[in-house]
């Protein structure tokens, strides 16, 4: 009696299981062919960078060139300029997003007064959530002649600088507004590592004399050391972005030299000149080398701190 | 433990104190010149009077701004691209993200279905071809095009699915035992325990939609179907065309910007009023997120 009870209810599990993957197939469907339209038929569009694309004669029929359009991309100086200029700009992004966040969250974690930090902390995460269309204009008011920062350039007694239209200071702008923005959002997966800190460690440092800046360099950055290699293995795979929205809505011709990045140069190149295959064989090399990038920090970050991002 | 308040522990906490406030009024001040800037006389603002307050206050930007039709309509464009990106961004993001959530045993499958989305969203074949098949598939000029390219948000789906992987799975057994089925299972048990997760990814959706100007800008060639983003960034996009540094400085200096700053302050509450959630939720979403597939 109890034995068959028990086929039947296997019996029942079964169906159901055959029943729940038909549907689990049909649920992912719909899903599957947005991305199948909308990621993969761009990939196979993407072969015109090996083309002399003509948009008449579509891909199959416009002429196979090979590598013609990669060896003359990296023949251009234009191009040699954007990617180093995205290097430096998406490398600098990547250090100071560690160093600003990391020491705003063991400062942040230093104030008691709860109703104050809520407070900071409301302040500091709206930047994130706002677009860089709005924030350029936020950005250019500051950065002007008549902004802030050149009152305290002329306050002491320097000539007024175009932050914006000078190639000696694009960069910096680009990078210290991007922490600015991003510095409280990145705060917060550190400060939820904080508050895993073990109290006991700390009570122990102090009883054996150490002060608060001795405990936070030998008990809470070793802490925060696993989060912090995770976000830099994130982050590294971004490296080849060194912020489209930003810089396309702060930039001007008179800054390519400095500013100008792989992003912005594929949309001038494919979408405003109109020059297909150039513009994709750029995006496609930028895609590829990020793509083992972002596969090569995995790995790394899974062997130092046994888990991975994916 | 006692903490003594010697003079060393003074010093370094007013030096914290120092530079967390000076880093949020960083972040707060900027903002509050544009919202001064707004209600303030274009005289005043010319002359770089304003600060933090208005000076000459007036709302006479606002009432020219309630007649500008153009700036409306693309309002009604973002409004409406965001409640369709919206159902159709969850749609997906739940039907995806529920059987990819199942185990290997249970759904063999997954684990092909997986590597085809963590390869989506780590590998793009750029701009320019998918502007090509947006515009093969007939979609520019119409709202479609802000909506369906991004129709699978890839990031909130790997959220999700790490969300659903934490419900207890004792839960789904005993409704499989009262023979519901795999759709019920799915609406009746895991979407009420999940809510402050699709509160989360439904909060990044609607950032998302209402913070894009760039699908606006390339599949849109006329300007009256701008969402409100991309008509926002085309009042400043001169200044990317200017060529020199002296007809930088007469922009700079032109006299609607007390103007511009009002159509950016409006553009700006709906965010603002949807904040105190976006606060409440991001948190939770960042830790969820966090957590690896």
């Amino acid at each position: 009696m109890r034995q068959g009870n028990k086929t039947a209810a296997a019996g029942g599990k079964t169906e159901f299981a055959g029943r729940e993957k038909r549907m689990f197939h049909l649920m992912l469907l719909p899903g599957m062919i947005m991305l199948f339209l909308f990621v993969f038929v761009p990939l196979f569009g993407s072969l015109m960078a090996f083309q002399n694309y003509v948009p008449a004669k579509g891909i199959f029929g416009s002429k196979w060139v090979g590598l013609d359009n990669f060896q003359f991309i990296f023949s251009l100086p234009d191009s040699r300029q954007v990617f180093v200029n995205t290097l430096v700009i998406a490398f600098a992004k990547l250090i100071f997003n560690i160093i600003v966040p990391v020491s705003f969250a063991i400062l942040l974690n230093e104030i008691t007064v709860g109703i104050c930090k809520k407070f900071f902390q409301t302040v500091v995460y709206l930047p994130h959530f706002l677009s860089w269309v709005v924030l350029a204009t936020v950005v250019t008011n500051m950065f002007s002649l008549s902004g802030p920062f050149n009152a305290l350039v002329t306050a002491f007694g320097g000539e007024p600088v175009q932050f914006l239209a000078d190639n000696n200071w694009f960069r910096q702008v680009i990078v210290a507004t991007d922490v600015w923005k991003e510095f409280g959002y990145n705060s917060v997966v550190y400060l939820a590592a904080l508050t895993g800190i073990d109290l006991g460690l700390y009570e122990a440092a102090s009883i054996d004399g150490a002060n608060r800046f001795e405990q936070t360099l030998h008990i809470t950055l070793p802490s925060l050391m696993p989060t912090i290699i995770l976000m830099t293995a994130l982050n590294l795979g971004n490296i080849l972005n060194a912020g489209f929205d930003q810089i396309f809505n702060l930039y001007n011709p008179i800054v390519y030299e400095t500013g100008d990045i792989i992003d912005t140069y594929v949309y001038r190149i494919g979408m405003v000149e109109r020059q297909y295959s150039i513009g994709t064989a750029v995006g496609l090399f930028k895609s590829v080398i990020s793509f083992l990038l972002i596969m090569g920090a995995n790995k790394g970050a899974k062997k130092l701190t046994g888990s991975g991002i994916f | 433990m006692v903490k003594k308040l010697n003079g060393k522990r003074v010093v370094s906490m007013v030096i914290v104190w120092a530079v967390v406030v000076i880093l949020t009024l960083s972040c707060l001040l900027p903002l509050i010149n544009m919202l001064a800037i707004s209600l303030s006389g274009s005289d005043a603002v010319a002359a770089n009077e304003v600060g933090f307050i208005p000076k000459d206050f007036t709302l006479v930007t606002y009432k020219k701004l309630l007649e500008d039709a153009q700036f409306w309509k693309s309002f009604l464009i973002s409004v409406e691209r965001v409640i369709l990106g919206l159902l159709i961004n969850m749609f997906f993001t739940v039907s995806m993200a529920y059987p990819l959530s199942k185990s290997r045993k249970r759904f063999p499958a997954r684990e092909v279905y997986i590597k085809f989305v963590i390869f989506a969203m780590l590998f793009s074949g750029g701009i320019i071809p998918l502007f090509m098949v947006v515009s093969n598939l007939h979609l520019t000029n119409t709202i479609w095009a802000l909506v369906l390219p991004g129709a699978v948000p890839v990031f909130n789906v790997i959220l999700l699915i790490n969300f659903f992987k934490g419900v207890p799975e004792s839960l789904d057994e005993a409704a499989r035992i009262d023979g519901a089925s795999p759709i019920e299972i799915l609406v009746k048990i895991y979407l009420p325990v999940s809510l402050p997760a699709l509160a989360t990814v439904a909060l990044f959706s609607i950032v998302n939609h209402w913070n894009d100007y760039f699908s606006g800008l390339i599949y849109m060639s006329k300007s009256a179907m701008y969402p409100l983003q991309t008509y926002i960034q085309q009042l400043t996009v001169d200044i990317t065309q200017v060529t020199d540094a002296e007809q930088l400085k007469q922009m700079a200096s032109m006299n609607n910007r007390t103007f511009n700053a009002t159509k950016i302050v409006v553009s700006t509450i709906p965010l603002l009023i949807i904040y105190p959630f976006l606060q409440k939720y991001f948190v939770s979403g960042m830790v969820i997120g966090a957590v690896k597939e």
